[in-house]
């Protein structure tokens, strides 16, 4: 799985989604996986619950000495389909870049399916089904992990599925829940590439 | 042994209670206060099992350490920005009373124009308050400073509060990992504190009282000294520190491929991470430059920027600005090396108000820099936005 190669991503999401959660998970999974150095950190400053925030994630086979921001990702993960109609979200996407977006719709209804690999999963659908919510919204950022293996050959679901595992230690049936629900989306996501 | 992948605030705070002070004293401020709520869940899990003191301001805070550690307890406490500026004049006090306070310090911008991010003002404009200064550049550096911090603070011949800082989000709020070691690894390496006076009912004695002329100026010139003896013993303890857990992040200064430079950069915190990819780039492209990354800014690696100085010519970013004249690292850097004629030294002031320096913008500053005309310092990042 480890591998030197950088592999930047970029969390789209509204405050309160738990982008910076997904993030960490990612990163922690992605470090149980060989790769040695891995980072995630917030879109720095206050955060407004509904906002468009991001998140970000670094995963490399070494050290990582970057501090800056993430301006041209590998990968970008849209937590809330909404978004795409106020936020840029492909703005520094590398050529041949992933895309993975919360949607009912498939990868090809997308118009920059053909610039882009697009993949997509109902991870909303997913966790209603599941019961994962907080104030009865549901959740999304667990569910969107288990498709993240299938767009990236560096992280694997069981090692997001331990990550989760460590992060309700002691929550049993949420644990599992969270860990079905990454089982299902990674089963159910649709990549066009 | 386990690696933890957290924030820079969350594994500072899991070393500071790894060393087992007996007193924290805090008050919350963004970005520091993840920090200070970790010390709290390790308080009410009893992992932390000294006195936590929830104070009223930072002036208490700094107060209420000094009172604790004049009573011979290992003290912990942690602030950025306004509320270190808040602390000012107790800081002084901490350093001229000669206590081993260790203090996290998250390097944010000072307002107004009101802002969270970093950059290292609030810090540098308490330079000459006596406190020792680390400025860190991962989380690995920043849990094995503050171990580290303890044990030069409340060395025997040292006795001077230390200041650990780490760059607001860009460490205090990002994940990486981190190697943390076994409890007993910590407490075989700090041992307790055994302080050489202390406030005591049994024995009562008065500490700061009132003192002529005469005696003031060697209570000033006890601390230079003490200053002047901690550039020896900081990479003792962290060559010490090594051989414990095998991390070692640099003396007062990290050197990155100076050996044959020409150029050299100096830079602190989070740029001098980003500093290393600035140089392999330079590098590749041929370019003999290297990069000092000043760890300790007090005491100044003075010996240590000269040796620099007569081996090539010297670049400074500073993330700082004493306004009316320069970044503080370039003005200590040119008093540094004014003894070496053939020495340039030429600087950027970069990255204040949290703008971002990524390595290209490094890039382009040790590239300008090398054409060699700038004798003043240059500011980055302004002309684009006017």
């Amino acid at each position: 799985m480890a591998s030197k190669t950088l592999i930047e991503i970029v969390f789209h999401g509204r405050g309160g989604q738990g982008a910076v959660t997904a993030a960490n998970l990612l990163a922690t999974a992605a470090h149980q996986d060989g790769n040695k150095g891995v980072q995630a950190f917030p879109s720095f400053g206050a955060e407004r619950r509904g906002a468009p925030v991001r998140a970000f994630a670094r995963i490399s086979g070494d050290e990582i000495h970057l501090r800056s921001e993430i301006y041209t990702p590998d990968i970008v993960i849209v937590l809330d389909e909404s978004i795409l109609d106020i936020v840029d979200v492909l703005k520094g996407l590398k050529p041949q870049g992933n895309i993975l977006i919360n949607t009912r719709k498939k990868p090809t209804d997308f118009p920059f399916s053909n610039q882009f690999h697009v993949a997509t999963v109902d991870a909303t659908g997913i966790a209603i089904t599941h019961d994962i919510r907080v104030g009865g919204i549901p959740v999304v950022n667990t569910p969107i992990l288990g498709s993240i293996p299938r767009i990236l050959d560096r992280v694997t679901l069981a090692s997001i599925q331990d990550a989760i595992r460590s992060k309700w230690e002691g929550k049993a049936e949420l644990r599992e829940r969270n860990v079905q629900a990454t089982q299902d989306a990674y089963a159910k996501t649709e990549v066009n590439f | 042994m386990s690696i933890v992948i957290d924030t820079g605030n969350r594994i500072a705070a899991k070393a500071a209670i790894m060393a087992k002070p007996d007193v924290v004293a805090a008050y919350p401020i963004t970005p520091q206060t993840t920090l200070v709520e970790a010390i709290a869940e390790y308080y009410a899990k009893k992992e932390f099992t000294g006195e936590y003191i929830c104070v009223e301001s930072e002036h208490s805070a700094m107060s209420a350490c000094i009172g604790a550690s004049a009573a011979g307890s290992r003290t912990f406490t942690a602030t950025s920005s306004h509320g270190l500026l808040l602390m000012h004049e107790m800081l002084h006090w901490a350093a001229l009373a000669r206590l081993p306070v260790v203090m996290c310090n998250i390097n944010r911008v000072i307002g107004p124009g009101w802002n969270i991010w970093v950059d290292e003002n609030d810090s540098i404009s308490q330079r000459d308050t006596g406190w020792i200064q680390f400025y860190c550049s991962s989380n690995q550096e920043i849990y094995d400073t503050v171990i580290q911090a303890f044990k030069i603070a409340e060395h025997a011949n040292i006795l001077l509060p230390v200041m650990v800082n780490l760059n607001a989000f860009i460490l205090s709020h990002t994940s990486m990992p981190a190697e943390i070691p076994e409890q007993r690894t910590v407490d075989d390496f700090l041992g307790p504190y055994i302080p050489g006076w202390k406030l005591d009912i049994e024995n009562p004695v008065t500490f700061g009282n009132i003192i002529g002329p005469d005696s003031y100026i060697k209570v000033r010139y006890a601390m230079q000294q003490a200053q002047m003896q901690a550039k020896q013993l900081i990479p003792q303890v962290a060559k010490e520190w090594k051989k414990h857990s095998g991390f070692f992040h640099g003396d007062l200064i990290e050197y990155f491929e100076c050996e044959d430079a020409e150029y050299i950069l100096l830079a602190m915190g989070a740029i001098g991470a980003e500093s290393k990819i600035a140089i392999k780039e330079l590098r590749s492209k041929g370019h003999k430059v290297g990069l000092a990354r000043v760890r300790v800014f007090r005491p100044f690696p003075t010996e240590d920027i000269i040796a620099l100085g007569k081996q090539a010519q010297l670049i400074v970013i500073d993330r700082n600005i004493s306004v009316g004249n320069e970044g503080a690292l370039f003005t200590e850097t040119k008093a540094a090396v004014s003894g070496i004629p053939e020495t340039s030294v030429q600087g950027y002031i970069a990255g204040l108000g949290g703008k971002d320096v990524t390595y290209q913008d490094i890039e382009t500053m040790v590239e300008k820099a090398m054409t060699g005309k700038a004798a003043h310092q240059l500011w980055y990042g302004v002309e684009e936005d006017r």
